[in-house]
């Protein structure tokens, strides 16, 4: 399992999202490895999940990959939750 | 660690007319400090401009960055919190209440600083402590250097 988390250069904010999705997949007991990268780069990263924030879902829209929106990226409640939705198929 | 956080890379009560100001007194800490050129911070507010308020990342909080090729020299950040809050224009997130721009040389010589900054921040009583810090000791305290 390949996770890409996103931002507009992909060296700032999705690496400080990256830590916490990290920290969120090691409290639900799932292991993948976790990417950072840049809006434009996301299409040949070959990911099977995005993590992004809610500015770049739009310009995520066109790729195949299943897209996860957060709002908060220090909010680690948040990421688990969404993520745990997200492996239960829901 | 490879960077080094103190007083005179934090301003803690700073008034200003809009986010464009927070960025540039932020910004102007790292070239005070040698971490970065002048037009990194140029670089930083274009971002936005551009690419739209992302950078507020997290509730009252933005992390103004730009590439490592828009002048940064090293590695580091600099803390700026407001006196009264401003608008970026993110739809969630804002108003933004702290500041804290950061400047990397390359790809990967910023993750442990990343890493540290990700676990202090997402711990809310560090980030109440911050955005309720008096004087700039309190957040060096809070965001610098551990073990």
């Amino acid at each position: 399992m390949k996770i890409l988390t996103i931002c507009g250069l992909g060296q700032g904010t999705s690496l400080l999202l990256k830590m916490n999705v990290q920290e969120a997949l090691q409290s639900l007991g799932i292991e993948a490895d976790v990417d950072n990268s840049d809006v434009s780069s996301a299409s040949v990263e070959n990911a099977d999940l995005i993590l992004a924030g809610e500015y770049h879902i739009d310009s995520l829209k066109h790729l195949d990959t299943p897209v996860i929106a957060i709002t908060d990226f220090m909010d680690v409640e948040e990421i688990k939750n969404k993520l745990q939705k997200f492996f239960k198929g829901e | 660690m490879n960077y080094i956080l103190n007083k005179s890379l934090v301003k803690t009560n700073v008034k200003v007319n809009d986010w464009i100001q927070a960025v540039r007194i932020a910004g102007d800490l790292l070239i005070k400090n040698d971490l970065a050129e002048a037009r990194f911070v140029d670089a930083m507010i274009n971002i936005v401009k551009e690419k739209g308020p992302y950078i507020v990342i997290s509730k009252n909080l933005a992390i103004p960055h730009a590439r490592p090729e828009d002048g940064a020299k090293k590695i580091g950040i600099s803390v700026v919190t407001l006196e009264k809050p401003v608008k970026f224009g993110h739809k969630q997130n804002d108003p933004v209440k702290v500041i804290i721009a950061l400047t990397s040389i390359d790809e990967k010589s910023h993750i442990e600083l990343i890493s540290h900054l990700a676990r202090v921040l997402s711990n809310k009583q560090n980030f109440e402590k911050l955005k309720t810090a008096n004087n700039e000791n309190e957040i060096v305290k809070i965001l610098g250097k551990e073990v």
